[in-house]
Formats: structure tokens, C-alpha cells, sequence
């Protein structure tokens, strides 16, 4: 009886319309910040088929908002790769932490969920991981290609409403994409036990001083990068 | 509507550079066993990381000392309060959002 229910449970929570359910939560981030993009796109001089074009190839909502405060301040080409490049190298860090669990598929369904990660399905993923400790890879289908339709549509919209609304901050849209990784981040911690929450909040006590102390040396993004390889390795050196 | 051929080749290199290091780790793992060691250091990845995402929108590096970006943390208390509370991605987003449209309206 209780394989049984087991069982069902695995395929009811691989399938590809519970990754597009588990999907559901994140999409008034991805929405919000991608209308936000769109108006940003336009007031720097973005068209809207450019616009369209980042959120397709680029796919990234930190890198494509820095992109366009580069191009408007007449960036190199060469400084506008590279920092692109520095802010998005955190996904090698996540794809690291998600790929070991999907090797049982080909080569091609892994660049096919490894192009489409991002902080958010990366989130959302290891929040399942912490549960169920198994990741089904048409549940991530459901899930990636759900957050990848809507960002592209959401920003490619906020493009073209971009000529009515011209200050999408004062709306407080911008803070969705904190207030998402909040709520990511308590989704994690509430499904680890009482000791090791300790541990854990201790390591994030490391991370506040690390990114204070990193934050007069080096731009924030790459602040991220390095407190995450420090904390995570002080996370190893002092587990019981 | 339309574009350069110049622009296209930045979006381009750009589309390139972030996709590398989405995929070279799912293409690593295939070939190579990662260590018992790794595989737990990476457990500490997805804590450290959101928390230091969400510790880099709480620091205003603007002036000559780092301080607080005073409107986000204050914005931070109820999406975190909402978030222990229900547990609830939505909620905590439209908590935050809310707070943060009164908060601008306000200075």
C-alpha cells in the first residue's frame, strides 16, 4: 500500500502540467519584472523587436536590465559582454547544484534544461529537491518552458507599453523579484530540521558580512558570486 | 520595430556568454562523478545564494561607505513575515509589492 501510494505520488509530480502548476507562483515575478524590462527597453532606446530579441537569446532579467544601462551609457561592446557574462556566472553555480540530479536523461534534454534555468525555476526546483529529493524532467519542461513563454511575452508587452506608462518603479513592481527570492529562500529553510536551521542561519549570518565587507571592493554581482563559494564552503568545514 | 546588424551580433555575444555557464555544468556531470565533498558543498548553494541575492538589494553601495537601501529593507520585514507566515510565493511577492507601491507613494 504504501509503494503504491509512493508510486503515484513520483508520477503524479513528474508530469509536465504540475511543473507548469508549480510554475504558477513565480509568474507574477517574472511578469511584473518583465513589463518593467520592457518599459526600461524603450526609455533606453531599445526597440521593440530588440526587446524581444534579449528576452529570447539572453533570457536573464539582471543582465538584460544592466545591458540596457550599458547601451544607454555608449559601453564598449567588449565591456557590455563581459559584464553580462560576470553578472549570469552565479547560474554556474545553480546549474551545478541541479544537474546531478537529471544525468539519467540525453545530452540533448540536458541543454535543453540548462539553457533554461534561471534564479527563479532554479528556486523553485530546489525547493522540490528539498522535498522530494527527485527531479522529473518533464515536471522541469512544464516548469522551464512556463517561465520562459511568459517572461519573453511579459517583456515584449511591457516594449510596447512602454510609451504609456514611464515609470513602472513608482508602481513597486521592481520589488518583486526580492520579495521572490525571500519567499524562495524561507521555502528552503522551513524543510530543513530545528539543528540544522541553526547552521543555516548562521551561514547566513556569514553571507550579510561577506557581501558587506565584498560590497566596497567589487561590484555587487560578483559579490554574490564569492560569498556564495566562501559561505558554502564554511557550510561544509563546520557541518556535524 | 527594427534593428541593426551591429546590435544583433551584442545581443548575440551576450545570448552566448550566459548560456556557457548554464550548460557546461548539466554536460560536466555526465561524464565526470563529482566527489561526495562537492555534491555537499552543493547543498550549501541554493541558501547561500538566494540569501546573498536578496542581501545584495538590501545594500545601497552608492556613497563612499556601504549602508542600507532604507525603502527595500523596510519592504523586507512584511515579505518576510508573509513568507514564514503562509509559506506562499504569490503572497509574498504581492505583500512586498504592495508595501513598496505605499512606500514610494509616500517618499
Amino acid at each position: 500500500m504504501v509503494t503504491q501510494t509512493e508510486v503515484k505520488q513520483t508520477v503524479t509530480t513528474d508530469s509536465f502540467s504540475q511543473g507548469i502548476r508549480d510554475c504558477i507562483p513565480t509568474l507574477l515575478g517574472y511578469i511584473s519584472i518583465g513589463l518593467a524590462f520592457g518599459v526600461i527597453g524603450i526609455t533606453s532606446n531599445l526597440s521593440i523587436l530588440e526587446i524581444f530579441l534579449l528576452s529570447v537569446f539572453v533570457y536573464a532579467g539582471s543582465a538584460q536590465f544592466i545591458f540596457c544601462g550599458l547601451y544607454v551609457a555608449g559601453a564598449p561592446v567588449s565591456i557590455i559582454i563581459i559584464t553580462t557574462f560576470i553578472v549570469n556566472l552565479r547560474h554556474f553555480l545553480m546549474s551545478l547544484t541541479v544537474a546531478p540530479h537529471l544525468t539519467r536523461y540525453s545530452s540533448l534534454r540536458n541543454i535543453g534544461f540548462g539553457s533554461l534555468l534561471t534564479d527563479e525555476t532554479f528556486g523553485v526546483a530546489v525547493t522540490k529537491l528539498m522535498k522530494e529529493n527527485h527531479l522529473g524532467g518533464r515536471w522541469m519542461d512544464g516548469l522551464n518552458l512556463t517561465a520562459y513563454l511568459s517572461w519573453i511575452a511579459a517583456c515584449t508587452l511591457g516594449g510596447i507599453l512602454g510609451k504609456w506608462i514611464p515609470n513602472a518603479e513608482s508602481w513597486g513592481l521592481d520589488f518583486a523579484l526580492v520579495a521572490m527570492f525571500v519567499a524562495l529562500l524561507v521555502l528552503n529553510l522551513a524543510d530543513v530540521g530545528k539543528s540544522k536551521l541553526m547552521h543555516y542561519l548562521k551561514l547566513i549570518g556569514c553571507v550579510a558580512i561577506s557581501m558587506y565587507i565584498l560590497s566596497y571592493f567589487v561590484p555587487g554581482h560578483l559579490a554574490v558570486l564569492i560569498s556564495t563559494v566562501i559561505v558554502a564552503t564554511i557550510g561544509v568545514l563546520t557541518e556535524k | 520595430m527594427t534593428t541593426t546588424l551591429g546590435m544583433f551580433l551584442i545581443i548575440l555575444g551576450c545570448a552566448i556568454v550566459t548560456w556557457l555557464p548554464r550548460v557546461i555544468p548539466f554536460m560536466l556531470v555526465r561524464s565526470v562523478q563529482l566527489p561526495d565533498v562537492v555534491l555537499r558543498w552543493l547543498t550549501y548553494i541554493p541558501v547561500c545564494i538566494l540569501s546573498a541575492l536578496v542581501i545584495q538589494s538590501l545594500l545601497n553601495t552608492e556613497g563612499n561607505f556601504v549602508t542600507f537601501e532604507w525603502l527595500n529593507l523596510i519592504a523586507f520585514i512584511p515579505s518576510v513575515l508573509v513568507a514564514i507566515w503562509t509559506k506562499s510565493l504569490s503572497q509574498t511577492v504581492i505583500a512586498g509589492v504592495l508595501t513598496m507601491a505605499v512606500l514610494r507613494y509616500f517618499f
